[in-house]
């Protein structure tokens, strides 16, 4: 096996300076009835060329492939990745290595963290951003940890119906065993969050929003921070597309404590849902009692500039049970990934790249209106939207998959008061013809 | 010094991201609109985030620039104890990229993503039959997060057997993330020291665990490289006593094909597959933690279930007594293609070999270094060995000292300073993946640095020197905190 680099006389070799003979010698402290019975019942070894072949197979079981268009993002999004992404990332010098705790022989995954949580700090809005989390989903649920951690005698918080299904059940799922309440807000008839449990009640240590939100609608940040601050909690922001801070302003500007959420749509592959980056920023204020790691600035002994881990002492490492968070990784990989397309982008593409997004996503929505749908929430969105067909749509949806069209998903799987409306996502890789495809259809 | 890898060489300087570029260069192409512009919502509308402009060139230059300051497994013998530093095989990351998988998006129907389901199933089953367990989730995102859904199952378990447990059994070797995974459970770790040799003695576990305890949680091998030998005593005292055996499959690398965890007792147990499996650890992440359970356990796994009914892989959402979600989709599917595409090359009789060969290297090197470094433990090992700086000490030499000095010889050093029951750790995972003349040339190394530590414990001290920088000022980082540029 190519991996294996052992030859027979190695391995006698080596077994005569430890002075044994065989390979069951080295083992004499597993007992008899922990053993593993017989060979293991698994396929292989297969070759190079029959693992390409077998998994050529499998991606033949995809029917659907790159060639299809798929105007649905709630929380994966499809956009462009230049080539410099992956011909850079694969540099195994960056994909070989592990956590840099030996920081002389790492200084190039430290200083490009740096430069990720620097770019995602000023892209969020907030004054200081950690290395990364797991995903969107994870982060949300460790900032509303964080909110009862800082607001101490706590022990409930809020989340808006609005954000992502998924991420509001795996806040479910960290918050099982803890005993603390969450408590869901209602979404108005323009697509917002209602804040109205919020008054007079100042018992929430954290309350969380997304914007744009899973129907793909801006929320009001700037008001519904300050109503936030009124009832005395701390104000998240959470966000599954980033782009839209090209555009519009970021919920760190706009009054957030926490500002957390799914990176993927800065150079990563939706891969099925991940690996995908967990971005989590916050105020000065409260960088103690934030999870995840941390890369800092320093300086060598000859007083040249380098970069280390640094605050580690809020970690599981040192700090075992009294930690933030048991998180003991980062996206790694996946942040130098995101650093190096917000570096492609730069500040001018970022802008043209978002309102890209946004006119084409508003040219659609204003067509489908023409074409006879109905747009179900009035509040302004970005580069996703939920419509309702007063004829139906599910046909059509069928029908469009002729075509290769994927046209939006059903939100009655999230949602049962919202069966039959189709939350639609278009980015700069949906052409006009594609969406002019979906129109015509919607108008037979 | 003869055999060592390391020497000098050409460091390229290269600033900040933001000292560079100039207002107006573009790195990525943006298409022209093929749409009319729209109206804007003015009062949403900012200023986008200041960001340097850079071209494509600068980018590639910095990033380049970069990662030439790193050290990975490609580059050489990476010893990290506790980490398995293994190969990571290139034709994984070729199936992970595939347009196709690559592309999926997680909302698909059933119907639709056939191939990355099935892909899923059968990871679950051969990970199922590896370790021994019977059902297997493949959704937590790390093995941080293995272990949170681990104890999640635990509460989960305890709660519908109407049963309060307020307390969980900790070894003194167990990694940090242990005692920080059971307190998200409202579970306060009770701690128990590892015996004279090093291994969980059955009187203490007999002593500590009552009905008040939800468990034990346990690393096997431990953090020592020594087999848990009582692990089936100790398991079968906390079944006594109604709790459940929680095992960290960290060291999983050890025990491939040799030791069925079932058999022992393990109840829940989480696999790292970017150590054992061979995904790289990209510079700290992503990994995958998949969470394996015995079948009275099963209904507690994460959803949605990947699952198989004679026809089609389906995802079953409907499990009422799961633990629910973990992971925004399906975790981390890339890191599955290449956990997938690796256990197919290696198949069953390989992956045995691999574990073989890698106690047989850790247990080389420690019959090569005992003389030289004080050995923590004299017992048989499994995949590393723990070393201490013990006869380094009497020369002012510590373990960080010899760290730095290995670094300079070509190596990236060993874990130190870890497991915490040894002062001074020195911990040695050679892995499968080197071949005898580097195992060798790793010993010259280490025996010159121990020679060097008495006749000339300045270099010690003053290395690295062969690096971008000179050993930082970690005080300094975290007393004034500069996070953000």
């Amino acid at each position: 096996m190519r991996y294996l680099p052992h030859t027979e006389e190695d391995i006698k070799e080596m077994m005569a300076r430890i002075g044994v003979t065989g390979f069951e010698e080295l083992f004499p402290t597993v007992p008899p009835e922990c053993r593993y019975q017989g060979d293991m019942n698994i396929p292989g070894p297969l070759t190079e060329w029959d693992l390409d072949a077998h998994m050529e197979e499998i991606r033949a079981m995809m029917q659907v492939g790159p060639d299809y268009k798929i105007l649905v993002g709630a929380g994966c999004y499809h956009h462009n990745i230049p080539a410099i992404i992956p011909s850079l990332t694969s540099r195994s010098e960056f994909l070989t290595a592990y956590t840099p705790y030996q920081p002389e022989m790492a200084q190039g995954t430290l200083q490009g963290v740096y430069e990720y949580q620097t770019l995602t700090a000023r892209l969020l809005g907030v004054d200081v951003a950690n290395a990364s989390m797991y995903d969107g989903a994870s982060a949300l649920a460790e900032a509303l940890l964080m909110a009862l951690r800082l607001s101490k005698k706590k022990n409930k918080v809020a989340v808006s119906k609005a954000i992502h299904p998924h991420y509001r059940q795996v806040v479910e799922a960290y918050f099982r065993p803890t005993g603390f309440e969450v408590v869901e807000l209602p979404y108005l008839e323009d697509g917002r969050t209602d804040l109205s449990v919020l008054s007079g009640d100042t018992e929430f240590a954290g309350v969380a929003l997304q914007s744009p939100n899973f129907f793909g609608v801006m929320e009001d940040i700037e008001s519904a921070a300050a109503t936030v601050h009124d009832a005395e909690a701390l104000f998240i922001g959470t966000f599954t597309e980033p782009l839209a801070f090209g555009l519009f302003k970021s919920p760190g500007s706009q009054g957030a404590d926490i500002v957390c959420g799914e990176g993927q749509s800065l150079g990563i592959n939706r891969s099925f849902g991940g690996p995908a980056l967990g971005m989590f920023g916050c105020k000065d204020a409260f960088v103690r009692s934030m999870p995840g790691r941390l890369v800092g600035e320093t300086v060598d002994l000859d007083g040249k500039r380098g970069f280390v881990l640094t605050l580690s002492t809020r970690e599981q490492h040192i700090r075992r049970e009294k930690a933030t968070s048991n998180i003991c990784s980062n996206q790694g990989i996946n942040t130098i990934t995101a650093a190096m397309y917000m570096a492609a982008l730069g500040g001018t593409g970022l802008r043209k790249l978002a309102r890209l997004n946004y006119d084409k996503a508003e040219y659609f929505k204003k067509e489908l209106v023409k074409a006879g749908a109905k747009s179900v929430f009035s509040a302004p969105t970005f580069n996703e939207f939920v419509m309702d067909f007063p004829d139906g749509f599910s046909k059509k949806h069928e029908a469009l998959m002729d075509n290769r069209i994927i046209a939006g998903i059903d939100l009655g799987r999230f949602y049962d008061e919202l069966k039959g409306r189709y939350l639609f996502c278009v980015t700069e890789t949906v052409s006009k013809e594609v969406m002019d495809t979906v129109i015509r259809e919607v108008k037979k | 010094m003869k055999n060592a890898p390391g020497t000098s060489g050409l460091i390229l300087e290269e600033p900040l991201l933001w000292e560079k570029g100039k207002k107006g260069r573009n790195g990525m192409s943006v298409a022209e609109s093929d749409v009319p512009s729209a109206d804007l919502p003015a009062e949403l509308v900012g200023d986008g985030p200041d960001f340097p402009d850079l071209s494509e060139v600068d980018v590639v230059r910095h990033y380049t620039r970069l990662s030439q300051w790193n050290f990975g497994v490609d580059t050489g013998m990476y010893p990290l104890g506790s980490c398995t530093m293994k190969y990571n095989p290139k034709i994984n990351e070729k199936h992970a990229a595939s347009p196709t998988l690559a592309s999926t998006h997680p909302l698909l129907t059933d119907g639709q993503c056939q191939g990355a389901l099935k892909l899923i199933y059968e990871l679950q089953n051969h990970l199922a039959v590896i370790t021994g367990m019977d059902s297997v989730s493949v959704q937590p995102a790390a093995g941080a997060h293995g272990e949170l859904a681990g104890m999640l199952i635990m509460d989960a378990y305890h709660r519908d057997k109407k049963s309060k447990r307020t307390k969980i059994l900790i070894p003194d070797t167990a990694h940090g993330t242990n005692p920080a995974s059971a307190a998200l459970c409202g579970y306060k770790p009770v701690k128990v020291e590892s015996g004279k040799r090093g291994i969980l003695e059955v009187e203490d576990i007999q002593r500590l665990m009552d009905e008040e305890t939800a468990g034990i949680m346990i690393t096997n091998p431990n953090t020592l490289g020594l087999f848990e030998e009582n692990i089936q005593k100790i398991c079968a005292i906390v079944h006594e006593k109604g709790g459940l055996v929680y095992a960290d499959g960290a060291n999983m690398n050890a025990i491939m094909g040799i030791v069925d965890l079932k058999k022992c007792g393990v109840d829940i147990l989480h696999l790292n597959l970017h150590k054992t499996f061979s995904t790289p650890h990209g510079g700290g992440g992503p990994g995958a933690g998949p969470v394996c359970v015995v079948a009275e356990l099963e209904k507690y796994l994460p959803v949605p279930r990947v699952l198989y009914n004679g026809s089609s892989y389906y995802r079953d959402y409907d499990q009422p007594d799961s633990i629910g979600r973990v992971h925004g989709f399906h975790g981390n599917f890339g890191v599955l293609v290449r956990a997938y595409s690796y256990i197919l090359s290696m198949g069953a009789e390989n992956l045995k070999k691999a574990s073989q060969y890698a106690v047989l290297n850790a247990c080389y090197l420690k019959v090569c270094l005992k003389d030289h470094f004080h050995l923590a433990y004299n017992r048989p090992c499994m995949h590393e060995a723990v070393f201490s700086d013990k006869k380094q000490l009497e020369h002012k030499v510590s373990t960080l000292d010899i760290a730095k000095r290995l670094m300079d010889c070509g190596f990236h050093p060993p874990t130190i300073y870890f497991p915490l029951v040894v002062s001074g750790a020195i911990m040695i995972e050679p892995t499968e993946s080197e071949c005898l003349e580097d195992l060798d040339n790793f010993v010259e190394v280490m025996k010159t640095i121990a020679e060097e530590a008495k006749e000339q414990p300045e270099l010690l001290k003053s290395s690295p020197e062969r690096f971008k920088v000179k050993r930082l000022d970690e005080t300094r980082a975290a007393r004034q905190p500069c996070l953000c540029g």
